[in-house]
């Protein structure tokens, strides 16, 4: 029985060593390379609706960066541009005026003068009557618009010609002229909404029927949309702009990190993109192994990933231990190891990147002995292999982020085990990401420290997540994002300050006091900055990834094939 | 037998029921409704306003009659939306549901086809290099992590070789066929080695009986015996096995439908739970517990038919 066994094993290894010979051979024999008047694009998600009213999530951006673009968007040098504009409308230029809204407080009105040459890409112009309709569906609250808020802000709404627009926002923040408002074919949408606002959002053509034609006025329009796995795009014959180098895109949704990699290798995909493909340390391994065979370029992004610490919280109510918390972290050694250095140490809540980023900071440099001076000094004695205070309490916080996401669980044990290092005992209580950001965070029902990420736009007010009116209870129905219970009348002041300062300068003053106030008090300890990973092929040139929320696909006539 | 099956398909539907039940009240219980996401994404939102949206989606009501309610309207066709897919939860399970059949189907055939016969050859050989060879396939078939034999094929055949597409559903029957090889060889491959040991156990059990030997000294050839004596007897665990896996498979192969990007049941209901998408979510569970359901009932009369000592009540 054991001779057979063992001839049965020798024949099965000598299969196995036949094996990479035939690889080889296979390897020699593969077909040549790529049609490119298609690009396929892989993808880690897809949109739940392709309505700009109803979802705001990068899926759904991405594939609205190619058919339907916002009046202005943040480009590859954070400088807003416009889009479907012909310029920036500002005081100096005459476009934007302030105005005494009827309360008496002040308001800004803003005029877009509409390019000339936009069509829908079933011919029909598109005019101001098409961005009024954007604005009354998406403020209108029967119809409960994801974007509701930032369209409620607009107070007014006036057609001065067919391709004049103007906009009366109730206050006069520093962005005034940056507006994400994409047109909605009134000649299509109109009477759906008109019809049934309630029920807009189960009629609306963007998701019963994305193929019709007069929903796109980008480059290209959707050609086939199947909800979960694809969408195909050809392009927009009426698109007067530049003309993009494919006849068609292709957007596949792969779930999976490896077999988004397979289907690269074996060229069913020509590219990863970076705002919702790969993350960083999986970027950083597939260039190690195929870094000859295409180009993987990463950015530095506005994705801050920080820990949220409960303020409420017994022992994290004491400065001292939140300080002690963020000496004991050796972050530069998380970003050399983890992310071979590709994504920066976060100094304060501000992107390194954005002009109102200061260096005048308190510094917070892996020191585990002033970590532990702090813990001492705040009353926690080291007892054992931890700490314990007077009261015979031991120094024990949860830590908790997504279940499964494989970077974040990476970051949690190295913290865990430094937090170690100085007596804290970090016990991980990770959930869902549902449940993690549906109740524990929301409700701030997540133990003592909560990982996760902040995404914002360039040079935006941390208004939601810092504001003391912005802590979420059950008193104001949970809203609000201000998870850590932060509440300093000084950080209010310089928040309200900040969002009316049209001064740069002036600016920039505000957004430092800011983020001294916010290294000082440390409601949050910062991590690093996310980069975005995109893996192209040596072919495609011009592709400028932005680090911002605006889609590299919003500039994808720029992109160029070369030899 | 037409009394047993329909006393079956009523119980079928008691269960359903039940099921329907539990799913709804579980994933009720659940945090994050749709309101609760969009009031975390606009933090301007007032209480008033979650209160009227709360109110728009029903979701005010309390748990128990949203379900009654939810019931009434499915017991007249209507199973409502789905919020992740845009359309009626009807309509995006039943195209799910052929793309798993097209998966699930053709790999438990194959399976059944590789199980059996191997296995019979094995129980037939106990000992012997053909049968040490074949339960060491299908221990291997057994402990190889799916995830993993997936990875690898795709590796093997869509990359390294080119000859196979690594995911997606393709385009026209052939292309369908070409993306189906994959997702149903791994399947198949990581079903035979269960059905296999199965078989091998049940046939080596039934070769010792000695009405097999009483066939053999009748001077009855080898083939009669595998095929009327062993196979029926060895056969019927295998059947009660099928009609197990059968719903399994219909939930969804999960990792498969993921890996080689084929929008079948299981993302669907994955993503459905995932994504606070209750109608679909739950209509997919009320698809799956009636796949188990058929499967095991379908397996009782396959039982029945071939084993005389059984009587259906």
């Amino acid at each position: 029985m054991r001779i057979s066994f063992l001839l049965a094993a020798q024949a099965t290894f000598r299969l196995v060593r036949l094996l990479p010979g035939l690889l080889c051979l296979a390897l020699l024999a593969q077909p040549a390379q790529a049609d490119r008047e298609r690009l396929t694009i892989g993808v880690g998600q897809y949109s739940a609706s392709l309505n700009p009213l109803l979802e705001a999530s990068v899926a759904q951006s991405y594939i609205l960066g190619m058919t339907a673009r916002q009046l202005t968007n943040y480009d590859a040098d954070w400088n807003l541009v416009c889009m479907l504009c012909e310029r920036l409308p500002t005081f100096e230029n005459g476009l934007a005026k302030r105005q005494t809204l009827s309360d008496g407080s002040e308001g800004v009105a803003v005029t877009y003068e509409l390019k000339r040459d936009l069509m829908w890409d079933d011919g029909t112009p598109l005019t101001a009557r098409d961005v009024k309709l954007a604005w009354e569906i998406g403020q209108d609250r029967r119809v409960g618009a994801i974007v509701g808020e930032s369209y409620r802000r607009i107070l007014e709404v006036t057609i001065e010609d067919p391709h004049t627009v103007t906009f009366l926002i109730d206050h006069v923040p520093f962005n005034y002229n940056a507006s994400g408002i994409r047109p909605m074919p009134d000649h299509l949408e109109g009477e759906i909404y008109r019809e049934d606002p309630a029920a807009y959002a189960t009629r609306t053509l963007f998701d019963a029927a994305p193929a019709t034609p007069g929903l796109a006025y980008g480059p290209y329009r959707i050609i086939r949309a199947q909800a979960g796995s694809e969408i195909l795009l050809g392009r927009n014959p009426h698109w007067q702009g530049k003309e993009p180098a494919f006849d068609e895109v292709r957007v596949i949704t792969v779930t999976n990190t490896a077999a988004l990699e397979a289907n690269l290798l074996s060229g069913a995909i020509d590219m990863i993109s970076g705002e919702f493909g790969i993350q960083v340390p999986q970027a950083i391994a597939f260039e190690r192994r195929h870094g000859e065979d295409y180009q993987v370029l990463y950015r530095p992004s506005l994705a801050y990933e920080h820990i949220d610490l409960n303020l409420d919280r017994p022992f994290l109510g004491d400065v001292r231990v939140r300080r002690a918390l963020l000496h004991a972290i050796d972050r530069q050694a998380i970003v050399d190891r983890l992310f071979n250095d590709r994504q920066p140490v976060a100094l304060s809540n501000v992107s390194p990147l954005s002009p109102n980023a200061t260096d005048d900071l308190p510094r917070y440099d892996y020191d585990p002995e002033t970590a532990k001076a702090l813990l001492e000094e705040a009353g926690w004695t080291a007892s054992g292999n931890g700490r314990q205070n007077a009261d015979g309490e031991r120094l024990v916080l949860t830590l908790g982020t997504t279940a499964g996401d494989r970077t974040r669980e990476l970051v949690q044990q190295v913290l865990q085990s430094q937090w170690r290092a100085v007596g804290v005992e970090v016990r991980i209580q990770n959930a869902p990401a549902r449940v993690f950001f549906g109740q524990q965070v929301r409700e701030r029902r997540y133990g003592d420290m909560a990982l996760f990420a902040w995404f914002a736009a360039p040079g935006s007010v941390p208004r939601t997540t810092l504001r003391s009116s912005e802590i979420p209870s059950e008193a104001n129905g949970w809203a609000g994002q201000n998870y850590t219970g932060y509440a300093n009348p000084e950080m209010d002041w310089l928040i309200d300050a900040w969002e009316v300062a049209l001064d740069p300068e002036e600016r920039k003053v505000i957004a430092g006091d800011l983020q001294r106030l916010y290294m000082t008090d440390l409601p949050v300890l910062p991590l690093y900055w996310r980069s975005t990973a995109f893996v192209l092929p040596l072919w495609l040139t011009n592709v400028k990834p932005t680090g911002n929320l605006s889609p590299t696909t919003a500039w994808i006539e720029d992109w160029e094939v070369t030899d | 037998m037409l009394r047993y099956i329909v006393q079956r398909l009523l119980e079928g539907l008691f269960v359903l029921w039940l099921v329907s039940l539990i799913s709804y009240l579980l994933l009720g219980l659940m945090p994050g409704d749709p309101v609760d996401l969009m009031i975390s994404s606009d933090p301007d939102l007032t209480t008033e306003d979650a209160e009227r949206l709360r109110a728009a989606y029903g979701l005010d009501q309390p748990l128990i009659d949203r379900y009654f309610g939810w019931l009434g309207q499915a017991l007249q066709g209507d199973f409502g939306y789905s919020r992740h897919f845009a359309q009626p939860a009807v309509a995006v399970l039943g195209d799910a549901v052929w793309v798993t059949l097209a998966i699930a189907v053709p790999s438990l055939i194959l399976a059944l086809a590789l199980a059996v016969p191997l296995g019979l050859w094995a129980a037939e050989r106990p000992g012997r290099w053909l049968d040490q060879t074949i339960n060491l396939s299908a221990l291997i078939s057994l402990s190889l992590p799916t995830f993993w034999l997936a990875i690898m094929l795709i590796y093997l055949f869509a990359v390294l070789l080119r000859w196979l597409p690594a995911g997606g559903m393709g385009e026209g029957f052939g292309g369908r066929l070409e993306h189906l090889i994959l997702p149903v060889g791994v399947l198949t491959l990581s079903v035979a080695g269960v059905f296999l040991r199965f078989m091998r156990a049940a046939a080596t059990e039934t070769i010792g009986q000695d009405y097999v030997r009483t066939a053999r000294a009748k001077g009855a050839d080898r083939v009669t015996i595998m095929a009327r004596h062993v196979l029926p007897n060895a056969a019927l665990p295998l059947i009660t096995l099928t009609g197990l896996q059968l719903g399994a498979l219909f939930s969804g192969a999960l990792i498969v439908e993921i890996l080689f990007r084929q929008l079948g049941m299981g993302r669907v209901l994955y993503d459905a739970v995932l994504g606070n998408d209750y109608n679909l979510a739950l209509v997919g569970l009320m698809l799956t517990t009636a796949a188990t359901l058929l499967g095991n009932l379908l397996a009782d009369l396959c039982h029945a038919w071939l084993d005389p000592r059984v009587t259906l009540r």
